[in-house]
Order: structure tokens, then C-alpha cells, then sequence
């Protein structure tokens, strides 16, 4: 037992002493000695548990681990020698709130936060490279079968293309009406307009990843069908000669959107696969480390839609040049991919879960 | 306490310092009513914060449309993905609905909940909860499906909805992905010993009779085992009148009573006491006697 103040335990001191000295009985004495210590425990964790740890003064915060251990040494006497169960469950309880208050939780949430931008994202997203590489051949491939579908057989569209998705835009549709809407300017509401695309587009990437514990297959369809709907659209702008244009007004934010979408499909198959094919390690070990992996790179693809739903609500409506927008699609994806997979690659990632390698 | 489905759900957690301490998982239902709760704060949430917004939209009119219209879709989202993620995420490692049923997550391996466990945990949420309601909404809108379609993607969904039902570990399958489980986390007081010797002299007050009234003869303690002892001390805890009686009387059989019993507490407290006495020694000896027929 350690030295310092600790109000609760100079307080039980008095009591204890009238009895624990002459206890004729050694069992006796076991609780008589120790039992205040719990109590200051338990107290202290009270305080702790209640209001935030700024509550103990620092006396007090060097009291709890030792407290806490002295408690933990108590149940592993206590279930040795002593046969009163509600003694024993007590101690249990005790030890455990104690435990999850000093091991169970995480520190330092700000810590977390800058680690998370600083090495945890780019380096789950690095671990993912195949599953991206599949996923971003999912995406072409369905592009690329839409825009053939449609090139081959203009009625297509309209099966692909849901009507209120397309709200006009179509084989039938004149080139100057297509061309009027991708340089559309503002209505006024283009906040609005960003925060519904990205809580939309957001909804739909955690759909797709969640889809993908079933084995992959719904992540896949999902994935193919956006694809070939881009297919489609760019064929059906291609045919009048506005395939360019199309091009700046869907890079200018697809560059981002795309890539979130393609990582979030990554993450989805990651899981699937993982649970599938565990190798060497359980199915549940495994599916619980690539669920680790894949969480970080989900948080990262909501952050990535949030700015493609800005680039699109705003971005796109105030700058209409095409070279402008070219200009900054490219430079988005050249931020997007330096950060991803040259930023940090010598230092692995550091912490308690240093697992997010492809072991 | 030991019953049956106490013993299914409890599991070894064994701390840095090597000692195990036996958590007890939730179980289902338990797991469901926090579920329920935390749905219902989250529906009124969202339908106070709906009414508020057009409250005042209509107070204010056009200009505060787009700001409404952002901060509800925000909210929504934010409400929808991250309620169950700032709350497990926090000091608690538990929801509000968690939180009133005493439940907690905690990382399967006994390791640091970290935030990234809490996300998997709860991104996973999208195809247990929000699909099948979006399955039952498509098919309730605009008939996109039909009965048989709209069967077939509920049970498929409702899979993963059940998942926990179907594992000895009551995991969700964003349990499962994230590594984590529910358990259950008791606050106990420090119950009194009921074998205490008042050595000093007359310490607890209201006991009339303390151990010396009632003297047990050798064979009279050999009588039981730790099984009995332990249901002993929750007899006397739990502190019926009739189930005392009922045990006094057995008891009294058993060991051949001979003496008077006046009354049944006193007589099986001095006996749990000496019981109790008795078996410790025999633990500190090394011989744990498990009950009544181990020799």
C-alpha cells in the first residue's frame, strides 16, 4: 500500500483498527484489513466514473492503479482462502469496473484524431491496395459495359438510368439541353445541394461496405451497377460530341467521389474476402482485423465525400470553364493519391493495433 | 445466481496482472431492449428537430430555408451514423439505452476500446437495421417491389438482424468485425459478513444470540459441502422468513439437532458461521470440499 493522501483510507484506517488487530481468526482479519481500501476504490472510481477524470486531484489519480492492484491482489486471496461468495462476487465487480477504467478505454482522443490523419488513414488504405486495384476494375468494367450497352442499343438507357436520376438527360435529348445542364449556374441553394449529395453518396459507401461481410457479392453489384450507370451517361453525352465536357463536369468532383467509392467498395471486399478466406488465423480473428482496417479507411472515405460534396454542390455550379475544372480533378487526385500511398510509408503505423497490415 | 444461462454467458477476461475476471456476457434481450431505447431516443430526437425546423421555417420564412435544410440533412446523418459511435466511443463505452440495462462494450481480447472498433462495430448497423427498414419503406412507397421480393430481401436481411442469436457469444456481426462483445457490468455493494465474529464484544448491535448459543460438534459440520455453505449464505441473505424456517428445519434433521431452535436465523447464522469456519480451514489445508457427498 502506497503512502499517498487518500482521504477515503486514512478515514476506514480508524475503524479497522479497533478490529483487525485481535481478529482471532486470520479470515476475519483479511476483510477487516483490507475492506477500507476497497471502499476507497470503489469511491474513487465513483468520482471518476461520474464526472471526468479531471474530478480526482493528482493525488487521488496516483491512488487509483495502486488501489485498483491492491484490489485485484485481494479477489486472488480471496478466492483462494475465503468461501463467502457475495465477498467474492463483490470483489469481482469491483475489480472489473476498475479494469475497464484503467485498461478498457481509450486515451487521448485528440492524440487519436492527428494520428489517424498523420499515419493511421493512408496506412489502412495502402494495406488495401489489392482489394482497391479490384475494385477500381469493378468500376471500369461496368463503365465500360454501359457505355457499350447503350453505344449498341440507345433504349438501354432507360433501364439502366432511373428517369428521375436522368431528369432528361438521354439519347433523345438535344445536344444543347445536354450542354445547358452541365454548365448550369447557380439557383442559390448550392449548400443545400452539397449536403444532400454528400449524405446521400455518404449513406450509400457505408451501404456498400456493410454489404460486403455478405461475401462480396452485393459490394460487387453495387460497385459494377454505379459504373455502368457512368457508363451510360457517357456514352449518351460521347454521341453528341460532349464527351470533354461531360468529362470536366463529372472530374471535377468524381476525382474524389469516385476514389471514396472505389475505397469503400476496397473496404467492403476486404471484409468479405477476409471472412471467406481467413488463412491462418480463426474466421472470427480474422474478420475482426479486417473490420479494424476497414473502419479507419470508412472514416476516411465519409471525410473524402464530405469535400466531393462540396466540389459538386458548389464547386461545380460557380466554376464552369472546363480546363478549370480538368485542372482541378487532377490536382485533387494527385492530393488524394501522394497522400495515400507516398506520405509516411517509412514509418509503420505505430499503437496499440498495429495490425492494419495485410498479415 | 449461478444458474444455468449465468454460467452459458460468462467468459474469461483475464488482465495484464493475471487474474481472471470472469465477465458475464448480455444477453439478447437485454441487448434488444437497449436497442429499443436507444431507437426510440433516437426517433424522438429526430422528430423534435423536424418540428422545431419547420416551426421556424414558418417563423422566418424563405431565407432560413438553406440553413435548415443543411443542418437537418447534417443532423440526420450524423444522427443516423453517428449516435451509437460519440456514445461508445465516450467514457461509457456505452449507448444510453446500453447504459440503463448496465451493459458495456468491451474489446474481446480485453484490450483498449478503441475508436475504430467502435465505428466497425456500429457502420455494421447499416444492414442489420436500416436495410430492412429501407426494404419495408421501397416496398410501403412506391411498390418498387413485389410480396415475394420484398419476403425474400426481408429474411435475407433479417439473417443479420438475428445474427446474435445464432453464436454462443451473442455477437452482432458488427461484433464480430470489430472484435468486440457486450457485457453486462454489475454494481455490488459490500454485502456485510455474515460470519462475523463480534470478538470485541456486542459490535452488530441488533444480533441477539451470537455464536456461543449454538455449539456443532465435529460431525456436525462435516455435514456439508462449499455448494450447501453457499446456498446457505443465500438463504440468509435473501432473508425469508419461511424459506428460513424451511432450511432451519432441514438443516436441524440433517446434523441431528438435538438443542432447541428458537429461532431459525439466529441458529443458521451461528451455523453458517461455524460452517463456514470449518470449510475455510479445510481450503487453507488444500481440501476443498465440494459438497455434501464429496468425502
Amino acid at each position: 500500500m502506497s503512502a499517498q493522501a487518500r482521504r477515503g483510507v486514512e478515514a476506514g484506517r480508524g475503524v479497522e483498527a479497533g478490529r483487525g488487530g485481535e481478529g482471532g481468526q486470520s479470515l476475519a482479519s483479511f476483510r477487516a484489513e483490507r475492506e477500507a481500501d476497497w471502499l476507497a476504490f470503489e469511491r474513487l472510481l465513483q468520482r471518476a466514473e461520474r464526472r471526468s477524470p479531471r474530478a480526482l486531484d493528482e493525488a487521488e489519480l496516483l491512488a487509483l492503479p495502486v488501489l485498483y492492484r491492491s484490489t485485484l491482489s485481494s479477489l486472488s486471496l480471496a478466492r483462494a482462502i475465503s468461501l463467502d461468495r457475495a465477498l467474492i462476487a463483490y470483489l469481482e465487480s469491483l475489480s472489473l469496473r476498475g479494469y475497464l477504467y484503467l485498461y478498457g478505454r481509450q486515451r487521448g482522443l485528440f492524440g487519436r484524431i492527428g494520428r489517424f490523419f498523420t499515419a493511421d488513414w493512408p496506412a489502412a488504405v495502402r494495406a488495401l491496395w489489392r482489394e482497391t486495384l479490384a475494385s477500381l476494375a469493378l468500376l471500369l468494367a461496368g463503365t465500360l459495359a454501359g457505355y457499350r450497352l447503350v453505344a449498341a442499343d440507345p433504349t438501354w438507357f432507360a433501364r439502366i438510368v432511373s428517369p428521375q436520376l436522368a431528369a432528361g438527360r438521354g439519347p433523345e435529348a438535344s445536344a444543347e439541353a445536354l450542354c445547358e445542364m452541365l454548365y448550369a449556374g447557380s439557383d442559390g441553394m448550392l449548400g443545400a445541394f452539397s449536403a444532400f449529395l454528400f449524405t446521400h453518396n455518404a449513406q450509400v459507401a457505408i451501404l456498400a461496405f456493410a454489404l460486403g461481410f455478405v461475401l462480396c457479392v452485393p459490394t460487387v453489384l453495387l460497385i459494377l451497377s454505379n459504373g455502368v450507370m457512368l457508363g451510360a451517361f457517357l456514352q449518351v453525352y460521347a454521341a453528341k460530341g460532349l464527351g470533354l465536357e461531360l468529362g470536366g463536369w463529372l472530374a471535377i468532383h468524381g476525382s474524389t467521389e469516385l476514389f471514396a467509392i472505389v475505397l469503400a467498395g476496397a473496404a467492403g471486399l476486404r471484409i468479405g474476402t477476409r471472412v471467406a478466406f481467413p488463412g491462418a488465423l480463426t474466421r472470427v480473428e480474422a474478420a475482426a482485423r479486417a473490420g479494424r482496417v476497414a473502419a479507419v479507411v470508412m472514416v476516411g472515405v465519409v471525410i473524402m465525400l464530405l469535400c466531393a460534396g462540396l466540389l459538386e454542390g458548389i464547386g461545380r455550379q460557380t466554376v464552369t470553364d472546363d480546363a478549370a475544372r480538368y485542372g482541378i480533378a487532377g490536382l485533387l487526385l494527385a492530393l488524394w493519391c501522394g497522400y495515400f500511398y507516398l506520405w509516411g510509408r517509412r514509418s509503420r503505423p505505430r499503437g496499440g493495433e498495429g495490425d492494419s497490415g495485410d498479415g | 445466481m449461478a444458474s444455468a444461462a449465468g454460467e452459458r454467458l460468462s467468459r474469461s477476461l483475464v488482465t495484464p496482472e493475471g487474474v481472471d475476471l470472469g465477465v458475464t456476457l448480455a444477453d439478447a434481450g437485454a441487448r434488444a431492449a437497449a436497442f429499443l431505447i436507444d431507437a426510440i431516443i433516437m426517433v424522438v430526437t429526430l422528430v423534435v428537430a423536424t418540428l422545431a425546423g419547420i416551426y421556424l421555417f414558418i417563423r422566418l420564412g424563405e431565407t432560413i430555408a438553406q440553413p435548415l435544410i443543411i443542418a437537418w440533412l447534417l443532423g440526420f446523418f450524423l444522427l443516423r451514423n453517428g449516435y451509437f459511435v460519440l456514445f461508445e466511443a465516450g467514457r461509457r463505452a456505452a449507448s444510453p439505452g446500453k447504459r440503463l440495462l448496465g451493459l458495456r462494450v468491451v474489446a474481446r481480447d480485453g484490450a483498449a476500446l478503441t475508436v475504430d472498433r467502435v465505428v466497425a462495430r456500429n457502420l455494421m448497423r447499416e444492414i442489420e437495421v436500416f436495410l430492412p427498414l429501407t426494404i419495408l419503406a421501397m416496398r410501403q412507397g412506391q411498390g418498387l417491389a413485389d410480396t415475394a421480393t420484398t419476403l425474400f430481401g426481408l429474411a435475407w436481411v433479417l439473417l443479420f438482424t438475428l445474427f446474435p442469436l445464432f453464436n454462443r457469444d451473442r455477437l452482432r456481426v458488427g461484433d464480430l468485425l470489430a472484435g468486440t462483445w457486450v457485457i453486462e457490468l454489475r454494481t455490488r455493494r459490500l454485502a456485510a459478513d455474515l460470519a462475523a465474529v463480534p470478538a470485541g464484544g456486542g459490535e452488530p448491535a441488533g444480533q441477539a444470540q451470537p455464536g456461543e448459543a449454538y455449539v456443532f460438534t465435529q460431525a456436525q459440520l462435516e455435514a456439508y459441502g462449499i455448494r450447501e455453505l453457499q446456498k446457505l449464505e443465500e438463504v440468509l441473505r435473501v432473508n425469508d422468513a419461511a424459506a428460513l424456517a424451511t432450511v432451519a428445519q432441514s438443516i436441524a434433521t440433517r446434523i441431528a439437532w438435538t438443542g432447541p431452535v428458537p429461532e431459525p436465523r439466529p441458529f443458521l447464522v451461528a451455523y453458517y458461521a461455524a460452517l463456514r469456519a470449518h470449510l475455510e480451514k479445510g481450503v487453507l489445508l488444500g481440501r476443498r470440499r465440494a459438497d455434501k457427498h464429496d468425502s
